[in-house]
């Protein structure tokens, strides 16, 4: 089982809070395939949010395929999320590309931006629609001084 | 059953013949299901609000219907808390709570209610009168949720108590919401205090609905701008369409401007999309507290209501 907290100043909206936490619990084997997640009253009760957040992630969590909701059951685990093992080649490369970073005099501050701005180019931004989002948002676009549009369309239609 | 928690209609009240409007042209809809903010400024109208829905005052003009029907025949399904918690001082926690069950035949939930009183380690055998403030909200909260009410009404709910206290309680309101689907309306003049819990809002000024509907959907129509007041010619990017003379200060037409402000060479503003925002503004969802402030610092600003077309956009 795991248990949600809450950081309501962290600038994250409070659903993806629990998507991330989710995915943390999964990626650390705390919640294995076949767990429950706590129903939304229980989560509700002890953090003091809104039932429809907490809703709203496990909709999420149920899109990654990660849980299913089973009618008057539950919401369980359906499949781990598998890190990637330390012997993978993946992990050599960026092994290897980090030593030449280091080698190129790059400190550590250097290599995070840059590996931030790489994966922003190849992955989705996380969470382009939360409710408190703005400071992951203009903190983004300040430091790599990017115009970040307004998105039209935000959230869930639900 | 309906699908409508509450709704207003052109309500008004004026106390005295002579007085000046408390809230005036209000007019909304609360769905079921919803937990619902009340939020404004002292004296902005919201206990006028509330206590007009839950029948204790009377329309000077308008209505208000609850759970499909006037606020008299639905008393029975509501749960409405007073600001100052009026409770019998004389009675002791177990009597008060009695009496809950005496006045709610059909309804009363003694455990819900005698939980809620014994979370907060009160002695049933204390009198009310010997009661703190946040001990008393503690038992007129249990008497309300006792009932089983399908509409909860709840004016200030929080102010009394300590943090601890505070999340305990709100949590369970919000279980309560989730389990039985109870539409609860809080007010408060702390927006941080119910940002988190409340999925709808209703936000009061000057006796005025200024902001109604969907917190998700009020966030999402409005959008936090802030570029350089003179574009300098080679910026990144394509020439923004909207972006105004160089030089001058960019034109925010044709959006809704709630707010607008400018500071050395850069200009901020918090505004309505009327469609897509220039290329070099840089653009950002508000906070709840912040669109709350910026509609609250701006009277002439236009409200957003679901009364208005303008919501059909979004």
């Amino acid at each position: 089982m795991v248990e949600y907290r809450i950081d309501r100043h962290s600038g994250v909206a409070t659903y993806v809070q629990i998507v991330q936490q989710t995915k943390q619990a999964l990626r650390l084997g705390l919640l294995r395939p076949g767990d429950k997640l706590p129903t939304a009253r229980e989560v509700v009760e002890a953090t003091a949010i809104n039932p429809n957040t907490v809703l709203k992630a496990y909709r999420e969590l149920e899109r990654d395929g990660l849980v299913e909701a089973r009618r008057g059951v539950g919401t369980f685990v359906r499949r781990g999320l598998n890190t990637t093992p330390a012997d993978s080649p993946l992990r050599a490369e960026l092994d290897a590309w980090a030593a030449r970073a280091r080698e190129a005099a790059l400190d550590r501050d250097d290599v995070a931006a840059l590996f931030t701005a790489v994966l922003d180019e190849h992955f989705a931004v996380p969470d382009p629609n939360g409710r408190t989002g703005r400071t992951g948002r203009d903190d983004r676009a300040d430091r790599h001084d990017r115009h970040v549009r307004h998105d039209m369309n935000p959230g869930d239609p639900s | 059953m309906t699908d409508t928690a509450m709704a207003a209609t052109a309500l008004g009240k004026r106390f005295g013949r002579r007085g000046g409007w408390a809230l005036r042209d209000c007019a909304f809809r609360l769905p079921a299901g919803r937990v619902c903010a009340v939020v404004g400024p002292n004296g902005a109208g919201k206990s006028t609000l509330l206590a007009l829905a839950a029948g204790l005052l009377a329309p000077t003009e308008g209505g208000v219907t609850v759970l499909g029907t006037d606020p008299a025949s639905a008393r029975a399904r509501v749960g409405y808390v007073a600001q100052d918690k009026p409770l019998y001082p004389q009675l002791t926690v177990a009597e008060t709570l009695r009496v809950g069950a005496d006045l709610n035949p059909d309804r009363w939930d003694a455990e819900t209610a005698g939980r809620i009183v014994s979370a907060g380690e009160l002695d049933p055998k204390k009198k009310i009168r010997s009661l703190s403030g946040g001990q008393r909200t503690r038992v007129a909260l249990a008497l309300a949720l006792g009932k089983r009410p399908e509409l909860l009404l709840l004016d200030e709910p929080m102010a009394d108590l300590d943090p601890l206290a505070r999340h305990e309680l709100m949590g369970t309101l919000m279980a309560r919401a989730a389990q039985y689907g109870t539409t609860i309306v809080m007010s408060s003049h702390v927006v941080a205090e119910l940002e988190d819990s409340c999925d709808h809002l209703l936000l009061v000024g000057g006796g005025r609905i200024r902001l109604a509907g969907e917190i998700d959907d009020l966030l999402g129509a409005h959008a936090r701008v802030s570029t350089a007041v003179s574009t300098t010619a080679g910026a990144a990017g394509p020439a923004p369409a909207t972006g105004g003379a160089p030089g001058g200060p960019p034109d925010l037409a044709p959006h809704t401007v709630v707010e607008s402000r400018v500071t050395g060479r850069q200009l901020t503003a918090l505004v309505r999309p009327a469609g897509p925002l220039a290329e070099d503004w840089r653009a950002s969802t508000p906070s709840l507290e912040e669109l709350v402030l910026a509609y609250l610092r701006n009277p002439q600003a236009a409200p957003l209501t679901p009364a208005e077309p303008e919501e059909a956009a979004v």
